[in-house]
């Protein structure tokens, strides 16, 4: 981490970057949250460990309206959202200083929670340069200790690899901390029948309290003007009619970021309901690779996305139907 | 609020008979906005017509639904109709009750409910349709024939003829199609060549025509009267301006191992060849497949005894970007593959042919110079059978559900010729039905049988072996004396289906022009727009629209020429108001909405833009109305619903999807 803090006093100090976009602590051990930073002296509150899951390419949307260039500090998973935003012409490339930070897979306090750890005071062994694969907890109860893999968010379980996809450069070893298949839960929803998904869905979906959080976070949903915010369209106010338009905004918003997402999985990180809104993206992932040949959104910024682009081979409508 | 008419057609017994009309006219009284409704028996009639002009202008109708046919069939007139009445023409919205709703039903009751939802659905539309005003586009005065066989040609000299510039596009080394690779042509036996052959010449000097031999069409964008596209003129390593076509390199190419496509592969031709010797341009192509140049770099001999200097090795594709008003397709046919009939025996005897094959055989230019002689052997046939319905008329899913309609009567052609020339040979035709409906037809096919002998015999075969002898062994089925039929024969003759040239699903994409589930391209109307495509500039010719014999094709081609220069003699033309719109606070200038257009239509700007007091510069979509038809791919490829499609906008659409759910 210092070495990244020294290279981010660097940057600024010469004159590359007019400020950096990082983490900083929370007001509890396991909260960092993101910040930008202007002088060297502001730096020294920089964080950067196992919590820093949040994916900071949707701020660079605003901060690429900003003078000079701005030092953004990317895991490798958030390089795919930030090429998917740099071919919607989202962000502005030049803009952007993008330090590639190392990642060994990104921790979820609901994870330790579960095992029975509360009153946590603080945690070690999440620092990133750190090799231990334990993490050792303070609590008012004591010491106690949870295996990294353990504690990890489910998307680090489906990492998409330790490569970062766009940056000037890297600081901090990467780990590919993949051990499962994405498309497993999908699989197991497929199997459903109609009413055991609707009844799924149905449940899981209620929980919701549309705090918003989701569509906020999530780097695909980066319209100027959210449908469910405008006027324009009757869609805000339907939402709120009844708890089955509600569910409404969860489809909607899906469909809205199919093919686009890249399955950075902050959605249900955010989510204070505990939702696996994931799973919706996931199967629209897995039905588009089915139907179009594999393809990983934000991989480049080149390639047409198979939803908005046609070739000769594309599957006829008619075998989509087919499939339901 | 608007003030809408809603007018409701009988159709005669069309729909009155399944929709109880007065109950929807009683029904529709209680919608939002509607201030007059009434039905009549005919609402596209003189009559009818003035009764909604009457009500536009008593009742002050800012808008009207008029609940009858397809908008297909009668937007227009209704439109005009308003519009003679001083409405704006896009204030009228068609609710579909007949082929949506009575044609489809048997119960009253629930016919009536659904015309009832039907026709709300359209007032919640007009309720919030708006006056919209067509620009106008000029028109490309010269037209693009794709495919250069009989159907091509004629349309090409048709258009000519009329004064307009016409290019034919033709994928093969020279013109000609079909028709050049058949002998005769039923039901007057003329030769096929020398009938073809001059119009092949007309074409190639006719001075408004120029003729794109070896070439595809790669890309089309555009719209009617103002399609460009490019044309992919296929390197021929021959330069057309220096060869004399004395034919010496064909003589002279060592590679000789080529089937010949112009004769279905019954011999082999040269690497240099041209497809055959009456062909325009007269003018080689080198395949560089089997070029042993072109393989191995060494021979070049084709170069070496060229007088005229005229062989290029080094010659490239060359792409031609042209502008056109009118596109008219005539990419005809293939014969289909007969892998799946195995019965038949064609993959494993040589003297199974197909009836395309047969015509090659018995011309006389083809690889046995005209004479009937077995392929395995040369020996001359003393029985030859012929089997109707290869892959036509299929009731299972190998073959093809449709009458290949030429059969019968090249059949009985063939039969005719045969007994003609060979009388020592017995020919026998096993058939489902003889289907001869035409001028002369039935006569022909009568003199085949009682003049010429032929002996026709209703029933199928289902088997044919191959004997050690050489012999072909039919079984087959009389179903009139109700007997199985066991016969040696040194010949049999396969009546293959014919189907739309497999091209034709490339050329449809890129014209947007629908094809039916048998890769034929579909009619605007079947019965009223034959040869146009539902997509506006794009017309039918030949067997790409069905299964047609020459005359047929050459009267197809003929109406689709005049539909074509009907629309060259124009100047201008109205555009469709219908055009996409983008919001420039909504829009995020991601290119989603320019990436799925299929016209090219989209482009971005930076545009200073005041969102509520934020003042900033921003990527905004813009729209070129004269490019956009109004497909709607944009509006819902958008994420943010920035884009809108006027005339059918998001909340149009949604107000109507309301209106069906209420």
């Amino acid at each position: 981490m210092q070495e990244l803090i020294n290279r981010a006093k660097e940057l600024l100090a010469d004159g590359t970057v007019a400020r950096v976009l990082g983490w900083k602590a929370g007001d509890l051990p396991y909260n960092p949250e993101p910040a930008y930073f202007e002088t060297a002296e502001a730096l020294d509150e920089f964080v950067y460990n196992g919590f820093c899951g949040a994916n900071l390419s949707k701020y660079m949307i605003e901060a690429s309206k900003l003078e000079g260039k701005t030092l953004v500090c990317l895991k490798p998973c958030d390089t795919y959202s930030f090429n998917q935003l740099i071919k919607e012409h989202r962000v502005d490339r030049d803009k952007a200083y993008i330090i590639g930070v190392g990642c060994k897979g990104k921790l979820d306090i609901e994870k330790i929670r579960a095992k029975g750890i509360k009153g946590i005071e603080s945690i070690s062994g999440a620092e990133i340069t750190d090799e231990a694969d334990t993490l050792t907890i303070q609590t008012i109860y004591g010491e106690k200790s949870c295996a990294y893999a353990d504690a990890m968010l489910e998307r680090c379980h489906v990492c998409k690899g330790k490569e970062h996809k766009i940056y000037d450069e890297l600081i901090g070893e990467s780990k590919d901390t993949k051990d499962a298949d994405r498309f497993d839960a999908v699989k197991a929803i497929e199997t459903m029948s109609p009413e055991e998904k609707f009844a799924y869905f149905q449940s899981e979906l209620s929980k919701c309290i549309r705090c918003n959080a989701c569509r906020n976070v999530c780097p695909a949903c980066s319209c100027r003007k959210c449908v469910f915010d405008s006027t324009k369209f009757d869609s805000s106010q339907k939402a709120n009619v009844d708890s089955f338009e509600e569910k409404m905004f969860h489809i909607i918003r899906a469909f809205h970021v199919a093919g686009r997402c890249t399955d950075c999985g902050e959605c249900s990180r955010v989510c204070p309901q505990g939702i696996p809104l994931h799973l919706f993206n996931r199967k629209f992932i897995k039905d588009i690779d089915e139907l179009y040949g594999e393809y990983q959104a934000g991989e480049d910024t080149e390639s047409r996305a198979p939803l908005t682009n046609f070739t000769f081979d594309d599957a006829e409508p008619s075998i989509v139907g087919k499939r339901g | 609020m608007q003030r809408i008419g809603v007018f409701v057609c009988h159709c005669g017994s069309n729909i009155a008979a399944t929709v109880d009309v007065k109950k929807v006219v009683e029904m529709v009284k209680m919608e939002p906005g509607v201030v007059h409704a009434e039905d009549y028996q005919y609402m596209c009639s003189e009559a009818g017509q003035a009764k909604i002009a009457a009500a536009i202008k008593e009742k002050n109708l800012s808008g009207i639904v008029v609940c009858s046919c397809s908008p297909r069939m009668h937007e227009a007139t209704f439109r005009k109709c308003a519009e003679r009445a001083g409405l704006n023409p896009y204030m009228v919205e068609i609710a579909n009750i007949r082929e949506h709703c009575s044609w489809i039903h048997k119960d009253m009751e629930e016919a009536t409910k659904k015309a009832v939802i039907l026709a709300r659905a359209a007032i919640a539309k007009v309720n919030l349709n708006t006056s919209l005003k067509p620009g106008e586009s000029l028109v490309t005065k010269r037209a693009l024939v794709i495919g250069g066989g009989i159907a091509g040609i004629q349309t090409a000299l048709d258009i000519a003829d009329a004064g307009y510039e016409v290019d034919i596009v033709e994928k093969t080394p020279s013109i000609g199609g079909r028709m050049s690779q058949l002998d005769k042509t039923f039901p007057t036996l003329d030769c096929s060549a020398c009938i073809l052959t001059p119009k092949m010449v007309e074409a190639a000097a006719h001075e408004k025509i120029t003729i794109h031999t070896y070439s595809e069409v790669e890309k089309v964008t555009g719209f009617v009267g103002n399609f460009t596209v490019d044309i992919r003129k296929k390197a021929r390593s021959v330069n057309m301006d220096k060869c004399t076509g004395c034919g010496v390199c064909q003589e002279k190419c060592p590679s000789k191992k080529t089937p010949s496509e112009f004769n279905r592969g019954l011999n082999n031709r040269s690497a240099i060849y041209t497809p055959f010797a009456q062909a325009i341009p007269n003018v080689p192509v080198i395949d560089r497949e089997s070029c042993i140049k072109f393989k191995t770099g060494k021979c070049g001999i084709c170069s070496k005894v060229c007088q005229a200097g005229a062989i290029d090795y080094e010659q490239q594709d060359e792409i031609i970007t042209q502008q056109y008003g009118a596109i008219v397709v005539a990419t005809g046919f293939d014969t289909i593959k007969l892998d799946k009939y195995d019965e038949y025996a064609y993959s494993q005897s040589k003297d199974v042919v197909t009836s395309l094959e047969l015509e090659r055989i018995m011309n006389a230019a083809g690889p046995t110079k005209g004479h009937l002689e077995r392929l395995s052997d040369g020996k001359a046939p003393k029985e030859m059978v012929f089997i109707q319905c290869v892959g036509s008329r299929c009731a299972d899913n190998r073959g093809k559900s449709y009458c290949s309609k030429i059969c019968c009567m090249y059949t009985a052609k063939h039969a005719m010729l045969i007994r003609d020339k060979y009388p020592d040979v017995n020919v026998t035709v096993f058939y489902i039905d003889v289907r001869t409906p035409g001028k002369n037809f039935d006569e022909f096919y009568r003199r085949a049988v009682e003049q010429y002998g032929v002996n026709y015999i209703k029933g199928q075969v289902g088997k044919v072996i191959p004997q050690p002898d050489g012999k072909l062994l039919v079984q087959g089925v009389d179903l009139i004396d109700n007997r199985q039929i066991l016969k040696e024969a040194d010949m049999v003759v396969l009546a293959t289906a014919i189907e739309p040239n497999p091209d034709v699903r490339k050329i449809a994409t890129m014209l947007t022009a629908s094809i039916d589930t048998n890769n034929f391209l579909t009619e605007a109307h079947a019965k009223l727009r034959p040869v146009e495509s539902p997509t506006a500039g794009i017309f039918l010719s030949g067997v790409c629209q069905g299964p047609k014999d020459i005359p047929e094709t050459v009267a197809q081609a003929g109406a689709a020429a005049v539909k074509a220069i009907g629309l060259l003699a124009k100047d201008k033309l109205l555009t469709n108001p219908c055009t996409a719109k983008s919001d420039e606070l909504l829009c995020n200038g991601c290119s989603t909405c320019a990436n799925v257009c299929p016209y090219g239509a989209i482009s971005y700007e930076d545009k200073q833009v005041n969102d509520h007091g934020i003042r900033e510069v921003r990527r905004i979509a813009v729209v070129n109305d004269a490019l956009c038809q109004g497909c709607g791919a944009c509006t819902v490829a958008c994420p943010s619903g920035a884009m809108d499609l006027q005339g059918f906008s998001n909340r149009q659409i949604i107000a109507e999807v309301d209106a069906i759910c209420r």
